[in-house]
């Protein structure tokens, strides 16, 4: 299920203003591949062209090339609306549909994309919930408002929902920043576990947490104040902490800046 | 070394005359409209009758007591429903253009313009718009269409505004939790958008009905009016109950203004009802229920 993915001369923009500039980098299969970097650096526009939901911004446009197991996703006949439901999106504050119940909310991507059985339904909710260690605490109140759960369950409630498409590639924004220490933990444990089945691609502002759950870890930073962003280095998370080829990466990692 | 500082008298004094004159300020907003409500209620209990409810003023005489204001009730529900039917499906489709795929451009902020300018048309202007051009241009009969027709104008630039507000209300993490499940946009707006804005929609287009229910100078000119009951509202004149508290309320006997003031209860009646009504499937529909 898990696949490759493969960037090289990415730009992206809003209006005229240019956000990143010519990222390149090489994503692997079942392994976790974070981003770091300062605020504004780009990672979160960045980890939005992957699966095209930067365009959905007003003026938002990318250039480049995104590679999909070889398969161009900015193809002139790629449909967007395909591509992100190969490539799910957990967001950073979570942000489960008011409007329907625990089951609803993870079959959301299922019936909102077409007609599935009331048993095949029943089924992807309840794997989707386990997958994302949800099951348990909310098995018997699978129709009660998603938006009643505790922050922590509600992010949770959230991956579950991103899983039940089943996509190839799990890109997460920033998605334990809301979320207490002990939410945390379940979530990195559920990345961890998560990992055996997907390419899983994280933004985070919390470097141990890109040290104690990534594979690969890209540094990416800005000249300055109005400059593109920039990938500074990228690695395995292990040399990327402990012996960085790059200065501003030991810099940024030591708490030298930002 | 003192940390906590005590109130002055002074603050104290400004803040009990700020509170004063906010209370005063309610009661003033509120005096007038209890004032109305007990007048209407006082003088209109009087012929608050079955009879009002269920006849028509078919054969009563200018001095006879008793008939009704079946016909107008009638009238009233049926224009507003296609007023309704009219207005809500074009409003809330230009809504939903102008939060969703508007974008600010200059189809949308022409659109935003011109609702503007139409809130501000007024009620007896639709009126002669709807006499001029469907009955003395395209020749078709005085009816509760044509009524419909003015009201639906009227109708229409409430509800773009108050659902326009409703949907930009809703945040935009969800429209993008819903894109980024691979669900399409149109499916997005239908299926997550408007039914997170579903109970603010309601409430706005209760408020546009309950606006045009009390419009009298649009049916003068359209729905011509009768004394006798007219179920069809697609052909020959029909009444209203603005129209015929108007048309009571002109006479020069107390049987008649009895009548008026009783309609015009009827129509507050109808249009709490409606009111209500409205607040009962916004509240089964909440997402807070059941929580």
């Amino acid at each position: 299920m898990s696949k490759q993915i493969q960037v090289s001369g990415l730009d992206a923009y809003y209006g005229s203003h240019k956000a990143i500039e010519d990222v390149s980098m090489t994503i692997e299969p079942r392994s976790i591949t974070a981003f770091i970097g300062p605020s504004g650096c780009g990672k979160s526009t960045f980890l939005r062209t992957l699966n095209r939901m930067h365009e959905v911004i007003p003026g938002a446009r990318v250039e480049g090339k995104v590679l999909l197991d070889g398969e161009d996703l900015y193809g002139s006949t790629v449909e967007p609306v395909s591509v992100r439901r190969s490539i799910g999106m957990v967001f950073q504050r979570p942000n489960p549909f008011p409007t329907m119940s625990i089951y609803e909310n993870v079959a959301a991507g299922l019936r909102l994309n077409g007609r599935v059985s009331k048993s095949e339904s029943d089924g992807i909710v309840e794997d989707s919930l386990k997958g994302a260690n949800l099951w348990n605490e909310v098995k018997d109140r699978l129709n009660k408002p998603g938006a009643g759960l505790s922050g922590g369950q509600q992010q949770r409630l959230c991956i579950a929902r991103a899983i039940a498409v089943r996509p190839q590639v799990l890109l997460m924004d920033e998605p334990c920043s809301a979320l207490d220490p002990i939410s945390t933990l379940a979530i990195e444990d559920l990345m961890v576990k998560l990992k055996d089945e997907y390419t899983i691609v994280i933004v985070t502002h919390n470097m141990q947490q890109a040290a104690r759950v990534s594979d690969r870890t890209a540094f990416f930073n800005l000249d300055g104040q109005g400059k593109p962003g920039k990938v500074v280095e990228m690695d395995e998370t292990s040399r990327m902490f402990t012996n960085p080829s790059q200065k501003a990466t030991e810099d940024y990692i030591t708490g030298r800046f930002g | 070394m003192t940390t906590v500082q005590h109130i002055s008298a002074g603050r104290r004094v400004k803040d009990r005359l700020a509170q004063g004159l906010v209370y005063l300020a309610f009661a003033l907003a509120v005096v007038p409209l209890v004032s109305v409500l007990w007048l209407v209620i006082k003088n209109g209990l009087a012929r608050f009758d079955v009879e009002f409810l269920t006849h028509s003023m078919r054969n009563i005489g200018a001095r006879d007591a008793g008939g009704g204001a079946y016909h107008a009730i009638i009238g009233t529900l049926e224009q507003v429903l296609l007023a309704s039917l009219i207005s809500v499906p074009i409003g809330l489709l230009t809504a939903i253009y102008l939060t969703e795929y508007g974008n600010g451009g200059r189809l949308s902020r022409a659109i935003s313009f011109f609702v503007d300018v139409m809130t501000g048309v007024p009620s007896v202007v639709t009126g002669l718009f709807v006499l001029a051009f469907w009955i003395l241009f395209l020749g078709m009969p005085f009816s509760g269409l044509a009524g419909a027709l003015a009201l639906s104008i009227l109708m229409m630039p409430t509800v773009v505004r108050s659902a326009e507000e409703m949907l930009r209300l809703v945040p935009n993490d969800l429209r993008e939790a819903s894109y980024a499940l691979g669900v399409a946009k149109w499916r997005t707006i239908v299926k997550v958008v408007l039914p997170t804005a579903f109970t603010g929609i309601v409430t706005g287009v209760m408020l546009a009905v309950a606006r045009v229910a009390g419009e009298t100078a649009p049916l003068l000119l359209t729905v011509f009016f009768t004394d006798s009951i007219n179920n069809d509202p697609f052909s020959g004149p029909q009444m209203g109950l603005p129209l015929y508290v108007f048309d009571q309320a002109g006479r020069p006997n107390d049987t008649a203004i009895d009548r008026a003031w009783t309609g015009a209860l009827t129509l507050i009646l109808i249009v709490m009802l409606l009111n209500l009504v409205a607040r009962l499937i916004a509240w089964w529909r909440s997402p807070a229920r059941g929580r």
